[in-house]
C-alpha cells in the first residue's frame, strides 16, 4: 500500500517528453508555473487544462498513474476549496444565507479555480519533471542551469548531488518503512485505530529505526562513493551530455505561446456590459 | 618487489573512541601489527569473524582509513609516506576497488548505466571512453540487458553485480570484496563468486575476498586468517584448512570435508588424503574404504 505513492517518481519511457533536455523541461515548468498563477478566468483555465491533457497524451503515461499521484493531496484540495467557498465575500445577493454561513457566486468560482490551479500545478510539473525525467537528468539539468551561481560561491554541484541521492533512496526507504511496519505489526503494533495523537505516537517506533538505518546507509554510501573516487565536481565528466536540440526550441516556443495567451487573457480587463452570456462565463474574473 | 601489488608492513590501526562512528557496531576493532604481501593476480580469501578487524584492513588498503603506524605499499608506491599527495589517493582508490556488503548502499544512481558510469565520471574520462567502459563492464557481469533499469527493482544478486560493474569500469588492479555475498540468496552468491573468479582468471585482477563463509574461502588460492586484529594464519588454502585444530582454537571451522576427516581422525580412524571440496572428500573416503576392504 505504501509503495503506491507515485508522486515524485520517475517512469522510464521513450516519449518526446522523456527525450526533451531536462533544462528545457525545467524552463518550461517555470513558465507554466508563472502562467498558472496568472490564470483567473474560465477561458484561461480551459486553455491550461487542454495543455495539461496534451502533455499527458504526449508522455504516454497512463491516466490512472496521474490520478494516483493526485490522490494524496485530495484532502488538502477539498479543504482549501471548502474554506474558499465559505470565506469569500461577494457583491451580489448570497446564494445561501444560513446562520453564519453565506455563500456567494464568487466563493464557488474561486474554490473551483483554486482547486484547478493546484491540480494543474501538480499535473504539469510532474508530467514535465518527475514522471518523465530521471532524477539524475533532473539534477544534471538543475546543476547546469544554476551553474552561473558557482561563481558567487554557491555549492551547486553538492546540492544537485544531495537531491539526486535523496530521490534515489525514496523507493529504498519506502521499502524499508514497509518492512519495519510489518515487523512492528507482527509484534502487535496497531497503526490504524485510535485518535490522531495515538496514531502519531504509533509512528515513533517506525521512525526511530528508520532514522537510525538511514544514518547507517548514509555512512556506507559515503564510503562507497569515496571508494569510487568521488571528490565533488573536481575534474568530473558526464556520461550523458546535455544538448539542446530543435525540439527543445519548439517546445519552449509552444509553451511560451500558450503561457503568453493565458497571461494576456488574464490581464485584459473584463467588461460585463459589452458581450453576451458566453463572454461572461468565459471571461468572468476573480 | 614489482610483482607484489599490495605490501603491508607492521600495520596498526586503532579506532579513536571519539572518532568511532556511531553506526559501526561490529567493525570497530582495529588491527595490530599486520604484515602481508599480496602478489599481482592472486586470489586471496581473508577469513575471520565479526570484529576481527578484516573490514578495517580493507578500508586501510584504499585509504578510507589512515593507519596509526606501519607502511602500506600499493603497486610499489608508499601510500603512507608523509608527502603522499592528495591526487595519489584517487589513484589508489582507482587501483584498489571495493565492493561492500549491502548492495543498496553502494548504488548512487537511479539507472543502472548511470551508476556504473559514476566511477569513470569521477575519474574525468572522456564521454566515449565512459560509454565503452560502462558497456564492457556490464557485459562482464552479465547485466547488459538491464542498462536502463532502475536498480531498486533488481534482485540483491543483480544489484551486487551492478555494483561490481561500477568497480570494473574504473579498471582496478585489485578488487576487495568486503563480505559482498553475506546479504545474498544462494543463487546471487553463486553468481557473485562466479564473477569474482572470472575476473581473477580472465582479467588478471587480484581478488581479495573477505568472508566468513568457509566454502567461499576454500575456493581461493590463498587464505589469510585474521583474529583479534592480527594475522594468525597465512598460506595455501589446502594447508590452512588442514590445520583444523588451529582453526577451532580461534572459533572458526574448516570446510565440511576437512571437518569430517578431522572428526574421523580424532575417533582413531587415520585417513591420508585431502578433503577441501566435497568431491575430494568423497574420493579420499572411497580410496580409504577400498584399501581397508582389500586389506581384510
Amino acid at each position: 500500500m505504501i509503495s503506491d505513492i507515485t508522486l515524485g517518481q520517475f517512469f522510464p519511457g521513450y516519449s518526446v517528453l522523456h527525450k526533451l533536455d531536462p533544462r528545457t523541461k525545467l524552463i518550461l515548468s517555470v513558465i507554466a508555473i508563472v502562467a498558472i498563477f496568472f490564470a483567473n478566468s474560465a477561458i484561461t483555465f480551459i486553455i491550461f487544462t487542454l495543455g495539461a491533457v496534451l502533455l499527458i497524451a504526449v508522455s504516454r503515461i497512463s491516466f490512472s498513474v496521474i490520478v494516483k499521484g493526485i490522490k494524496p493531496i485530495l484532502f488538502i484540495l477539498l479543504f482549501t476549496a471548502i474554506l474558499n467557498v465559505f470565506m469569500t465575500g461577494g457583491e451580489g445577493e448570497p446564494l445561501v444565507d444560513f446562520w453564519i454561513f453565506r455563500i456567494y457566486t464568487e466563493g464557488i468560482v474561486r474554490a473551483v479555480f483554486m482547486a484547478l490551479r493546484v491540480m494543474l500545478l501538480i499535473v504539469v510539473t510532474s508530467m514535465l519533471l518527475t514522471y518523465t525525467t530521471s532524477p539524475i537528468a533532473l539534477t544534471d539539468g538543475l546543476e547546469s542551469l544554476l551553474s552561473p551561481l558557482k561563481k558567487i560561491g554557491v555549492p551547486v554541484h553538492t546540492f544537485a548531488m544531495m537531491m539526486s541521492i535523496a530521490l534515489r533512496f525514496i523507493p529504498t526507504l519506502v521499502e524499508e518503512t514497509d518492512k519495519i511496519m510489518n515487523a512492528q505489526k507482527s509484534r502487535g503494533a496497531d497503526f490504524s485505530s485510535g485518535g490522531l495523537v495515538k496514531r502519531a505516537k504509533a509512528l515513533i517506533p517506525i521512525l526511530i529505526p528508520l532514522i537510525v538505518s538511514s544514518f547507517k546507509r548514509a555512512e556506507e554510501l559515503a564510503t562507497a562513493m569515496e571508494c569510487r573516487c568521488y571528490r565533488g565536481d573536481v575534474g568530473r565528466t558526464k556520461l550523458v551530455k546535455l544538448e539542446y536540440k530543435g525540439r527543445d526550441l519548439l517546445w519552449i516556443l509552444l509553451v511560451a505561446l500558450v503561457a503568453g495567451a493565458v497571461i494576456t487573457l488574464s490581464v485584459l480587463p473584463y467588461n460585463p456590459e459589452s458581450y453576451g452570456v458566453l463572454y461572461d462565463i468565459l471571461f468572468y474574473k476573480i | 618487489m614489482n610483482d607484489s601489488i599490495i605490501r603491508v608492513e607492521n600495520l596498526t590501526f586503532v579506532y579513536d573512541d571519539g572518532e568511532a562512528s556511531l553506526t559501526n557496531t561490529e567493525e570497530n576493532r582495529g588491527v595490530k601489527d599486520i604484515s602481508l604481501d599480496i602478489k599481482r593476480g592472486e586470489y586471496v580469501a581473508v577469513l575471520g569473524h565479526n570484529g576481527s578487524g578484516k573490514s578495517t584492513l580493507a578500508k586501510l588498503l584504499n585509504m578510507i582509513l589512515t593507519p596509526t603506524s606501519g607502511k602500506i605499499y600499493i603497486d610499489g608506491v608508499d601510500i603512507t609516506a608523509e608527502d603522499f599527495s592528495e591526487d595519489g589517493i584517487y589513484d589508489v582508490r582507482r587501483k584498489v576497488g571495493m565492493v561492500f556488503q549491502n548492495p543498496d548502499n553502494q548504488l548512487v544512481a537511479t539507472v543502472v548505466e548511470e551508476d556504473v558510469a559514476f566511477g569513470p565520471e569521477n575519474l574525468g574520462l572522456p564521454r566515449e571512453e565512459i560509454r565503452r567502459r560502462v558497456n564492457s563492464a556490464l557485459s562482464k557481469v552479465g547485466m547488459t540487458s538491464y542498462v536502463r533499469h532502475a536498480p531498486h527493482k533488481l534482485s540483491g544478486g543483480q544489484k551486487q553485480r551492478v555494483a561490481i560493474a561500477g568497480i570494473i569500469a574504473m579498471k582496478p588492479e585489485v578488487i576487495i570484496f568486503d563480505e559482498s555475498t553475506a546479504m545474498l540468496d544462494p543463487l546471487g552468491r553463486r553468481d557473485v563468486i562466479g564473477i569474482m573468479e572470472q575476473l581473477n582468471r580472465e582479467e588478471g585482477i587480484t581478488v581479495i575476498n573477505i568472508t566468513h563463509y568457509m566454502d567461499e574461502a576454500a575456493r581461493a588460492d590463498r587464505v589469510v586468517v585474521i583474529n583479534d586484529g592480527t594475522v594468525v594464519m597465512d598460506g595455501k588454502t589446502r594447508d590452512i584448512f588442514s590445520k583444523v585444530d588451529t582453526l577451532h582454537s580461534i572459533g572458526l571451522e574448516a570446510p565440511q570435508g576437512n571437518e569430517l576427516l578431522w572428526e574421523l581422525n580424532n575417533a582413531g580412524v587415520h585417513i591420508e588424503g585431502e578433503g577441501l571440496t566435497s568431491e575430494e572428500c568423497v574420493e579420499t573416503l572411497y580410496n580409504f574404504l577400498q584399501g581397508k576392504t582389500s586389506r581384510k
